[in-house]
């Protein structure tokens, strides 16, 4: 059995007058975990949640043994959120050089980080001048900088074409093979297949969790799109 | 807090507003040629006028110029969302809001230091003080109008909102400072809220500095400034939220 980096037990987050997370539960473990489900169902508030950013009403939340958002978490949980939040008016290499600074790595990781998301040519444009999906991967190499434990990405392969989509799973699932715990969320069922695991999420709670295949297999359905209408249905028809 | 951190948040902000020429020659240009203007509109009249109000003016620059550029900037790095990722790593509040007021600190100070040569220099403002000191007020406003700048941008939600807290917030002030008409008198309830608005202590130092040579004035001036500069910061710390709803 493997050690769980990510513990969250009954979690309850209230938006303005809606519950959004309406007593979650979950484990993560080291991998990569997809957690899909569609725009709305409550995936970038338990993302926030993990990282300390959203404010919560119950329930606990630990990250690698400690209270999510504890001081000890800040260089050891990367996070990107899904709008890209880098300086547009800085080059590539000066918004990694400004937050490694402020984490404190090596200055030698930003090359690094560069090379790993595929922005070498770009290195020294201003972002604001980059495409969509060159944005985002600044902001994905801005987590990798301090070489986290655990990253947490909120849908960082949307806008990419499909050679970049698949170049940045491989890159999730080399961090994973060094130890780390990678969650990737996505509305996009069929990035699922490329999960370890995965936990699919509707209106805020979590309808399966479970290896891609073992989803399959459960509700005997042709792909993880057709699994996750299955149960819908299936959750409906209980009713 | 980390003077690593501080110091890296106050290069980033200066890269910044380098990679904007255009900003940065408005940041400079512009006082020395408002300063001139004043001068020039008041040489035929009376150039004693300009002795009067110049002071004034040097005081409220600083002040006027970093509250807005604060304002705007702070609010883009709430709504851009680089503020939660900083939040979310090692990245005092603190570390966030001394590293802008010494960015925009020392632009004040480089703005303060042409603005005084061109009026002390070139337009003949004779100033009894040590013009050193002018500097030292010049960046103790502009600490104060990031402070302040800091504090209003929690409450604006877009950038044109941002941009009104500027009629809001300073043009008050500006009436109040007793530029135009003397503090001792206004009605005493305008007196008594020009004691508590911290441009009026600006504008008395720097008049100060020029009118009288009474340096123990000016730096008392200089401490409630930068009292109400300290107090908008503390303030400006409790709305930077590490979980928001």
């Amino acid at each position: 059995m493997m050690k769980n980096v990510i513990e969250v037990r009954d979690l309850v987050v209230v938006r303005g007058s809606r519950e959004v997370l309406p007593g979650i539960s979950l484990d993560v473990a080291a991998g990569v975990t997809g957690l899909l489900g569609p725009s709305g169902c409550g995936k970038t508030t338990l993302m926030r949640c993990l990282v300390g950013a959203q404010r919560v009403r119950s329930g606990s939340v630990e990250v690698l043994g400690e209270p999510a958002g504890s001081p000890p978490l800040r260089t050891r949980v990367g996070y990107v959120t899904q709008a890209a939040s880098v300086y547009d008016d800085l080059t590539v290499v000066e918004n990694l050089a400004f937050f490694a600074r402020v984490l404190g790595t090596d200055p030698g990781r930003v090359e690094e980080a560069v090379a790993e998301v595929g922005l070498g040519d770009q290195r020294s444009q201003v972002v604001g001048s980059l495409s969509g999906g060159q944005r985002s991967r600044v902001s994905l190499a801005v987590a990798l900088l301090g070489a986290p434990d655990v990253l947490v990405l909120d849908e960082p392969t949307v806008g990419l074409d499909p050679v970049l989509r698949r170049d940045l799973w491989e890159l999730f699932h080399r961090i994973a093979g060094a130890g780390a715990a990678v969650l990737v969320s996505s509305h996009v069922m069929d990035e699922a297949e490329r999960s370890d695991r995965l936990l699919l999420m509707r209106e805020g709670r979590m309808i399966a969790d479970g290896s891609p295949e073992q989803i399959l297999e459960r509700t005997g359905a042709r792909d993880v799109e057709q699994a996750f209408l299955h149960l819908v249905e299936g959750q409906e028809g209980a009713r | 807090m980390s003077p690593r951190v501080t110091l890296a948040v106050a290069g980033r902000v200066l890269r910044q507003v380098r990679r904007d020429h255009r900003t940065l020659a408005m940041l400079m240009v512009v006082p020395c040629a408002l300063i001139s203007l004043l001068w020039w509109m008041f040489e035929d009249l009376d150039p004693q006028l300009f002795d009067r109000f110049g002071p004034g003016l040097l005081a409220m620059f600083p002040f006027i110029v970093m509250f807005l550029v604060t304002s705007v900037t702070t609010l883009r790095e709430r709504s851009s969302g680089t503020l939660e990722r900083l939040l979310t790593m090692p990245m005092g509040k603190l570390d966030f809001l001394l590293g802008y007021a010494l960015a925009f600190g020392l632009l004040a100070a480089v703005q303060s230091a042409l603005a005084v040569a061109v009026s002390v220099g070139l337009l003949g403002l004779e100033v009894q003080g040590p013009v050193w000191l002018l500097g030292v007020v010049a960046v103790a406003d502009a600490v104060l109008g990031t402070a302040l700048g800091l504090l209003v941008s929690a409450f604006a939600t877009t950038e044109f909102q941002a941009v009104q807290f500027m009629p809001a917030f300073v043009l008050p002030q500006v009436l109040l400072c007793g530029l135009f008409v003397p503090r001792e008198a206004m009605p005493s309830v305008l007196e008594a809220i020009s004691d508590v608005l911290p441009l009026s202590y600006a504008v008395d130092a720097m008049q100060e500095l020029v009118g009288a040579a009474d340096t123990a004035a000016v730096w008392r001036d200089v401490a409630v400034v930068a009292c109400f500069a300290l107090t908008a910061l503390a303030l400006g710390a409790a709305t930077l939220r590490r979980r928001t709803p």
